[in-house]
């Protein structure tokens, strides 16, 4: 039998179906596959082994008698940031070591509803803050992929870490992870895998640990823009108990694909062209528009003079978001609790303290000061204006183009320690991607290339609120175009 | 705009986070490259401009104000650090 693990979602599924093959069969081979590869990638945190072959077991009874759900039987990688009943959810933070929900998000308890197994917990950020998985309390994921040109371990970008090491190392057919400021589509680049943020609202956030309420985001990575299309529509739903849950119906997102792009108007922005973009990013995306002028759309420039703002704002938007969300993390009723205070707030302080790495205290100082008295309409409210006058620039285009085509990312994965000493160089790596967060656009990134050092490259298209249909059409053809076929070599 | 190690103290412990002096001095540096960044936002045109607080256009939806949820005190205390007898234990408050 041919390696199960290598196969897509999409393959599995049909092979399920078709019975094949059994999902405890290739649930044991994924376990198989991280226990030799996770001492070196590092991919997952938590491995719930016993509890996928139970819940293989249980898929393939239902598989036996003709029944099961759209994900029947395929064990896929739960990023740390979703609550799962009964599974250690730490989003990566010493802080919740040990914290055991007693409930289960929103987006995977669809999942199971729909038959998925659940291999296990898969690495980040702390609370999703960072680009580069250093800043997990459990240390950093090593990116699958290494270049020709060097030895060097790198980053498979983050905060999705996790979630993209283990997809485009074949621990897992595909995994959940999330975006707030480009944490699927950034690490979906630099692994040469397939990430789509939908429109903000349309994955609920309930059970889903909270970085910055107005801009966090579900979506899954996969090995293919198909794959993408079916897991992300089992992940959305309509739920009450999100507030900004949008009641709306999930289409079968599959159907957008093979449609071609004749007749669509594709946006290309000119203030994505940024100062030091190496020649090869560029270079891609000069293909891209290739690629689609050739599928028969039309290519438009338009302008989104306001893009280089972004990042500032988002860097004033999201700690502050992020100051008011993990004042939660207080030691009383759940999380680390620290020994020996003398006061009850020494108590919060150490314990916040102790809890805590340095990123996370170092954004939620400046959430903590650009909220402060005198400060705060200076930076969040200005910000906020910022953050309008970003998506209004995207509004001003929807008459001229159906979607957007950018970079995904202005390098290829960099190496583990590379820019841990100037946090702006790191933010910088989400320049691309953070518009969409800010004006909840859809966007998805599809590998389409390597660099000179054989390293993954990706493009990204944005779409209009709630139009991930046109996003996936477009998508489509520039995986059939790219023909991206590259596998890191196994080094593990 | 230059952020100073006194302000650096005040705003960690509006943060509730104890940050040791050693720290205050470099992390005012960092904050302060963090913040002169940001300022480019001063470069923007935001008169009349309305500030955005969501991506979603909807008023926030009411529900029936009915107990949906509860009796669940072993699964509430699950995760305390600390707890006795059905509650959390927490450090006194009130001298």
């Amino acid at each position: 039998m041919s390696d199960l693990t290598k196969l897509t979602l999409k393959a599995v599924l049909d092979g399920l179906k078709a019975r094949d093959f059994s999902s405890e069969e290739i649930t044991r081979a994924f376990a198989t596959n991280i226990e030799a590869a996770n001492p070196a990638l590092n991919a997952y945190v938590v491995q719930t082994t016993d509890k996928a072959l139970d819940m293989a077991r249980a898929s393939d009874a239902r598989l036996a008698k003709g029944e099961g759900g759209a994900l029947e039987g395929a064990p896929l990688g739960i990023k740390d940031l979703f609550c799962t009943d009964g599974v250690q959810t730490t989003a990566g933070s010493n802080m919740l070591k040990g914290f055991v929900p007693p409930y289960e998000s929103t987006v995977t308890a669809n999942l199971w509803a729909d038959g998925a197994v659940m291999l296990g917990k898969l690495n980040m950020d702390e609370f999703a803050m960072g680009s580069s998985n250093e800043t997990s309390a459990f240390g950093p994921v090593r990116n699958p992929w290494k270049s020709k040109t060097s030895n060097a371990e790198l980053t498979p970008g983050g905060s999705s870490g996790g979630s993209a090491s283990a997809v485009a190392g074949d621990l897992c057919l595909a995994a959940t992870a999330s975006d707030t400021g480009g944490s699927i589509r950034q690490p979906a680049a630099f692994t040469g895998t397939v990430g789509i943020k939908p429109t903000y609202g349309r994955a609920s956030r309930f059970g889903m640990v909270a970085f910055a309420s107005s801009l966090d985001q579900a979506g899954p990575i996969t090995k293919t823009v198909e794959d993408a299309a079916i897991l992300l529509r089992s992940m959305c739903s309509f739920d009450p108990k999100d507030s900004t849950s949008l009641d709306v119906e999930t289409p079968d997102w599959t159907a957008s694909l093979g449609k071609g792009v004749k007749g669509l108007r594709i946006g290309v922005p000119r203030e994505y062209v940024v100062d030091g973009m190496p020649a090869e990013i560029q270079a891609l995306w000069d293909k891209g528009v290739e690629w689609l002028k050739a599928a028969g759309a039309e290519i438009v420039e338009i302008s989104l003079p306001h893009t280089k703002y972004a990042l500032p704002a988002y860097y004033i938007i999201a700690p502050a978001e992020a100051s008011s969300n993990l004042a939660r993390y207080d030691g009383m009723r759940f999380g680390h609790r620290a020994t020996g205070a003398k006061s009850l707030t020494d108590l919060y302080e150490t314990s916040r303290a102790e809890g805590f790495g340095t990123e996370v205290q170092r954004r939620l100082t400046i959430g903590a000061y650009v909220l402060s008295a005198g400060f705060y309409d200076a930076y969040y409210v200005r910000a906020l204006k910022v953050r309008r006058r970003i998506a209004q620039d995207f509004d001003a285009v929807w008459d001229k183009v159906d979607a957007i085509l950018t970079p995904s990312t202005p390098s290829a994965a960099f190496a583990l320690g590379d820019k841990e000493i100037d946090p702006i160089q790191m933010y910088l790596n989400d320049i691309f991607t953070v518009t969409a967060n800010l004006a909840g656009l859809p966007g998805i990134s599809v590998p389409a290339g390597v660099d000179s050092g054989g390293l993954p490259l990706g493009l990204q298209v944005i779409g209009k609120a709630l139009d991930e249909a046109t996003v996936f059409q477009v998508a489509d053809v520039l995986e059939q175009s790219a023909g991206f076929v590259a596998k890191p070599e196994r080094w593990w | 705009m230059a952020i100073d190690a006194a302000t650096v103290r005040k705003v960690a412990h509006l943060a509730r986070i104890k940050t040791p002096e050693e720290r205050l001095e470099p992390l005012a540096r960092e904050l302060s490259g963090i913040l002169d960044w940001i300022e480019q936002l001063n470069e923007v045109d935001v008169d009349g401009v309305e500030p955005m607080t969501s991506n979603v256009a909807q008023p926030l939806r009411l529900r029936e104000d009915v107990v949906t949820d509860g009796d669940k005190v072993a699964e509430v205390l699950s995760n305390a650090p600390k707890s006795a007898d059905g509650f959390f234990v927490v450090p006194k408050v009130v001298e």
